[in-house]
Formats: structure tokens, sequence, C-alpha cells
């Protein structure tokens, strides 16, 4: 069978497997729309806890940044899943004892107040969207590549896979699709991994590979050998990052606490039987997402040596087949600067920003581009997010390796929209219509509510997934400071102070949305030709400014609260009770 | 280990007293826990890194390798300490009821 069958086989039947599981699990109640009627086994929870976080992102762009990145890609790595942590220890447990659907739910009783619980509407659908146009982009681009089909027609199927099992199952349905589709990426990861570990080092463990000797004699470390072959080329070292230390750990704790702030995440707790379960659920949520985030590194720092000796110095007519298709697909592109024909890739950039096609081929045959002109003598230009979804190519690997890993990345990018859309469609029918607007509303009609809400929301997102604005990939970095700055502390003190009240909650998350909305927007959007390290405060980037929004939150949450009038009594006893496990002090 | 086992139906006093200290010591856990949280994170791999790299583990240096590995492993060992300690302090302070 050729490759191109084996890809449609796979995709084809992890497409049939998702429907069915979803059709079979379908929701009957509001209760079992939203929360699976809290009846989902911790480690089934912690299975569908790590699909649903691992999105596109982690399975097509991560490995990507990091052989791009070196020691500087650690703040994903530690980023997302340190918050685990934090979610575990500090959140997870005492939210499920409060009980109820949603993130908003607990923010608007603990704060008794509305407004609170509307604020944090607009901060969860605002984190929502910017993720979600993440992930049909991630669709689109595995479509486009892999099946041939147009990126648009790409993202319509996605969209349609989605409404299936998200409008039908609600989270019932979710979880169960997504724990296949976990299975499938945590494979698609794993076997090229092992593959590529294996013949990279002779060792098959990626975690001990990327430890180990290189397999050529030659008696170097892997990391070695990478760290040398990049310093004679001009780049630094691999070990080595280039950003600055306060950055690094701002970025990093951004990431941190964004991940145990995320709506979609949070909610997932909710689903399990107990307080005792959320704990356990937690710890097999992080097991299982350490899996891939832990051979991610190695993945990148082989792919990034393998495609150094594979491209550089190699004339471009005998360039692999996998640079031709990427280039195809505009993601590669060959500046032949000194018009020998051969590929010299260097440190800087080939041309100014990403390429623009001419119709136009070079003396070798190469695409050509109308990019303005850069100095330096790099010739390569590459888009990071290829590394994974080109790699079995680049290792040679079998065609079925392959197809494995197309069906991986949509399963990554539909679990993780299909999540979205759940939390998305419950903020606008529970808190919204049932909390806030028309409390009277019917069961019936709540639950009808959240279908035509998850229809409208996966319309927008494919919108967005088929023309995607220009900012997308530029705000990434809003959701996790955002989720940082205004949830994680109105949540965190609601359990761990008895004393903060409405005031100063809804004071401090203004404060931090504020303050970091409009530092990441200066820098992303209105000015971004001055995001560069010297005019940023104390020299954070807008990716980790989260964290002083975080602070600025606690310190105007803690300020007013002390300067208004104490919650009332029964707040005092709500929190007494989720503080206790079990039914103990119900 | 429970007085109020065998002292009969406790007071208000007795089960606010008991609860607060079982409030308390889940603190206490988590203080402990978020510090070592910390200095595997954001001191080895972050504040320390440089210091570290002095020794490898392999071919890892040992600051890259508590950023890019050994912090996630250590992560996935505070929560399985958290949650068997937790049943400890729960049984302990008779909060285990379902």
């Amino acid at each position: 069978m050729t490759t191109q069958t084996l890809i449609y086989l796979f995709v084809g039947a992890s497409f049939a497997l998702y429907i069915g599981i979803a059709i079979a699990s379908r929701a009957a109640s509001t209760s079992e729309f939203y929360v699976a009627d809290g009846h989902v086994h911790p480690i089934v929870n912690g299975m569908a806890t790590a699909a649903d976080w691992m999105s596109a992102a982690s399975f097509i762009s991560m490995a990507g940044l990091i052989a791009f990145l070196g020691y500087d890609g650690s703040v994903y790595l530690m980023g997302w899943t340190g918050g685990y942590v934090m979610l575990a220890l500090l959140l997870a447990p005492y939210l499920r004892k409060f009980g109820q659907y949603t993130v908003p739910d607990f923010i608007g009783a603990r704060y008794y107040s509305s407004a609170a619980r509307v604020v944090a509407v607009v901060c969860l659908i605002f984190i929502s969207f910017t993720y979600i146009a993440g992930q049909m982009r991630g669709v689109g681009i595995v479509f486009s590549r892999f099946l041939e089909v147009p990126v648009d027609l790409g993202v319509i199927i996605g969209m349609g896979i989605v409404f299936v099992y998200a409008v039908l199952g609600g989270m019932k349905g979710i979880t169960y699709t997504q724990v296949a589709q976990y299975c499938v990426l945590i494979f698609a990861y794993m076997v090229p991994a092992f593959f590529i570990s294996f013949l990279v080092t002779g060792n098959p463990v990626p975690q001990i590979g990327l430890g180990s000797q290189v397999a050529d004699g030659s008696g170097l470390y892997v990391l070695q050998k990478l760290d040398g072959t990049l310093t004679d080329l001009g780049f630094t070292a691999y070990t080595d990052g280039t950003k600055s230390m306060i950055d690094i750990f701002c970025i990093t704790a951004a990431l941190m606490i964004g991940t145990a702030g995320l709506p979609h995440v949070i909610v997932r707790f909710f689903t399990v039987p107990s307080a005792r379960d959320a704990r356990k659920s937690a710890g097999w949520a992080l097991v299982f997402i350490a899996l891939l985030y832990t051979t991610a590194p190695a993945v990148g720092a082989f792919a990034r040596l393998n495609f150094v000796e594979t491209v550089n110095e190699t004339p471009y007519t005998q360039a692999p087949g996998w640079f031709t298709n990427w280039e195809e697909n505009d993601l590669i592109a060959f500046n032949d600067r000194n018009g020998d024909g051969v590929m010299q890739y260097r440190s800087g950039d080939p041309f100014a920003g990403a390429p623009v096609f001419t119709e136009e081929r070079g003396a070798s045959g190469e695409r050509l581009v109308s990019n303005d002109a850069t100095e330096g003598e790099n010739e390569v230009y590459v888009d990071r997010d290829i590394m994974v979804l080109a790699n079995p190519e680049i290792a040679n690997l079998p065609g079925w390796v392959i197809a494995l890993v197309a069906a991986g990345g949509l399963a990554a990018a539909l679990s993780t929209a299909a999540g979205l859309l759940l939390v998305i469609s419950t903020a606008v029918s529970h808190d919204l219509l049932k909390q806030t607007f028309r409390p009277k509303i019917t069961e019936k009609g709540e639950l009808r509510a959240a279908r035509i809400a998850a229809t409208a929301a996966i319309l927008v997102a494919g919108y967005l997934g088929i023309y995607p604005p220009g900012f997308v990939a530029q705000v990434v970095a809003f959701a996790f400071g955002l989720a940082a700055a205004s949830l994680f502390p109105a949540i965190f003190m609601g359990i761990f102070s008895k004393r903060m009240n409405k005031e100063g909650a809804i004071a401090g998350m203004v404060t931090g949305l504020t303050f970091t909305f409009l530092y990441i927007a200066w820098f992303k959007l209105w000015s971004p030709e001055s995001n560069v390290a010297e005019n940023w405060w104390f020299g954070i980037s807008p990716e980790g400014i989260g964290v002083i929004g975080m602070l600025l939150n606690f310190a105007v949450a803690i300020s007013v609260s002390a300067a208004t009038k104490a919650p009332p009594l029964e707040i005092r006893r709500l929190v007494d009770r989720i503080r206790l496990p079990g039914n103990a002090g119900a | 280990m429970d007085e109020s086992e065998n002292a009969g139906p406790e007071s208000e006093e007795q089960r606010i007293a008991r609860e607060s200290g079982y409030w308390r010591a889940n603190v206490r856990l988590l203080a402990v826990l978020m510090t070592i949280w910390f200095i595997v994170s954001f001191g080895c791999g972050i504040l320390f890194r440089d210091f570290l790299d002095q020794w490898s583990l392999g071919g890892y240096p040992l600051g890259f390798w508590f950023a890019q590995q050994g912090s996630i492993y250590v992560f996935i060992l505070l929560i399985v300490v958290y949650v068997r300690k937790m049943r400890v302090i729960e049984r302990e302070y008779g909060v285990d009821g379902e």
C-alpha cells in the first residue's frame, strides 16, 4: 500500500472510532452534558485531561520550538507540566468539593456577586477562543499536507467531526472520545520517537537517548555534537539559551500559573466523583502528559541534528523528497544567495519575514520568493511547525509511521478543540443564561441552549480557522497570561482566604486583566516594532508578563478587601465546607 | 489517634478544632511540597542552572537535565506524595468519612 492510502486508512479509522464512541455516549441531562454526571473514574479522567490539554501546539509545534530554541525551550516543558502540581495541590480538590459545573459558578458563588461571575465569563470566553483558533489552524495544516485536500475543506471536515461528538455527547461524549484520542496521539508520538532515538543513538528510549552518545563512532554525546555543529554554523549552542534569566523565570511562571487557571482544564476535575479523586486524577493527568513532554526535548534535539546533517551543504537538486514537499506547502524555502545551487544553512534570516512565493523557479528549480533581502549567509527558511510532522520522513521511517503521525496530530487538535467548545457553550447556557439572565429556564431549555451555543462556537472557530486573523499566532501568549493574571488569583484566594470579599476579588481581576491585556497588546498588536528586550519592563517579555499581572491582582485584591467589609457569614461557611474532603461538613 | 471515636458525640468546639487542625496540617504539607516544586524547577532548572551544569548526568549537563527532564519527574512524585499523605492526614483528623 502507498503511504497516501495508509494515511486515509488511519485517519478514516480513527474518525470512525470517535464518532462511534460519541453516539454510544450521548448526553441526556445538563449534568451529563456539563460534567458527565460526575461519574468519571480518576484514571479515565486523567487520560481525558491529557488529551484535552495536549493540543496541536503540544503535538505539532512544541518539539519544533524546542529544536530551534534549545535550552530556552525549557520554559514550555516546565511551564506546561508544573502547572499541574499547582492544580492538584491548590485548586482541583476544592473546586470539586464545591460541586458545581463551571469556574464562573465558583467565582459567582464565592464572591456572592453576578458582576464577578460575568467578569469570569468574559475572561473565559476570550481565553478559549484565542486557544481554539490555533487548534483549527493545526487541523488545517495536517489536512493540507497529508490528505492533500485544501485547508478550507480540511477545517470544515474537522468542524463536522467535532460537531457530532461535542454537540451530541457533551462532556460525557467528549470524555470517552478524548480517552481514545489520547491513545492515538501518544502512540503516534512515541513510535517515531523510539525509531529516531534508536537510529541516532542505538538506544530506543528517547529520554535516555538524549543523554547518550551518538552511534556514529565519534564518542560524542548527542548534546555535545549538537552544540559543536550549531556553533560551527554561527548559532548559539543548543544547551545555552539566548533569553535572559529573568525572562525565562517569568515565562515559566506565567505558563505554569496560566495552566492552573485555564477553564477547560479545570472543568475536567468537576467530572470525577469526589475531591479525593480530583487529586488522584491530576496525578494521572500529569503522568500521561509527562510521557509526551519528556519525549519532546529528545525529538526536538534529534530533529535539529538530522535537519542540519541532511540539508546543510546539500545541492538543491539532491534535496530529499520531504524538503520539496514542504516547500510546495510554503513552509520551507531556499534562497540561493550565492548562486551555487548548494543549500547553506546558517544562523540568521534568509530573507525578511515569512516567505511570499512568486510563480517563478530559480536556477536549480527552487521556488523563488519576493521577500526583502537580509544580510548574512543563511539560505534556508524552515517553519518550526513542520519538525514533528516531517520527522518520520527526515529519518526515512516506513509509510505507516507517517500515517500514524497524521492521525495523531488530528487527534490532538480535535480533542482540545472539543474541550474548549464545551467550556464556551457551558459559559453561555449555564453561566450567562441560567445563572444570570434567565434563571427560570427549564432543564430541557438549558440543554438546548447549550447545544445551540456549541454549534455557534464551532462556526466561529471554523471561521477563524479558514480566515485566520493575522494576529492569531501573535496572541497565544494572551491565553496563558490572562488566565494567570485574572482567574487563578481569584480562585486561589477564594479557597485559601476567608477574608477575601467581592470588592477585592473584582478589583483584582479587573486590574490583572487590564494590565496584562494592555502590555501584551501594546507589544504584539499596536507597536510590534518596539517588541525588543530594551523596551520591556524589567526585561520581561509579553509572554511572561502574566506573572506581574498576577502579583498586581493579589496586591490590589488584598488592599481593597482590607478596606471594605468582610464577606457574609454564609460565605465563610462555604469556604469551610470546600476545605474539607468527602461529605464531611456538608 | 482520634479522641472523638471513644469520647461519644463530640461538641461543636471539638469538631471545629478538629477541622481547623486538619486544615493546618494540609497547609503545612502544601508549603513543604510547593517549596520543593519551586526548588527543582525555578531553582535547579533556571536560577542555579549554570552552577549545576558543571556536573553531568550521562550526556546531559545537570542543570539542563533538570530543566528538560528532571523537574517533570519530580512534579509527578510531588503529586503522588501529596495524594498518599493527604489520606493519612484525613484519617488522623477523622475527616475521611464519605
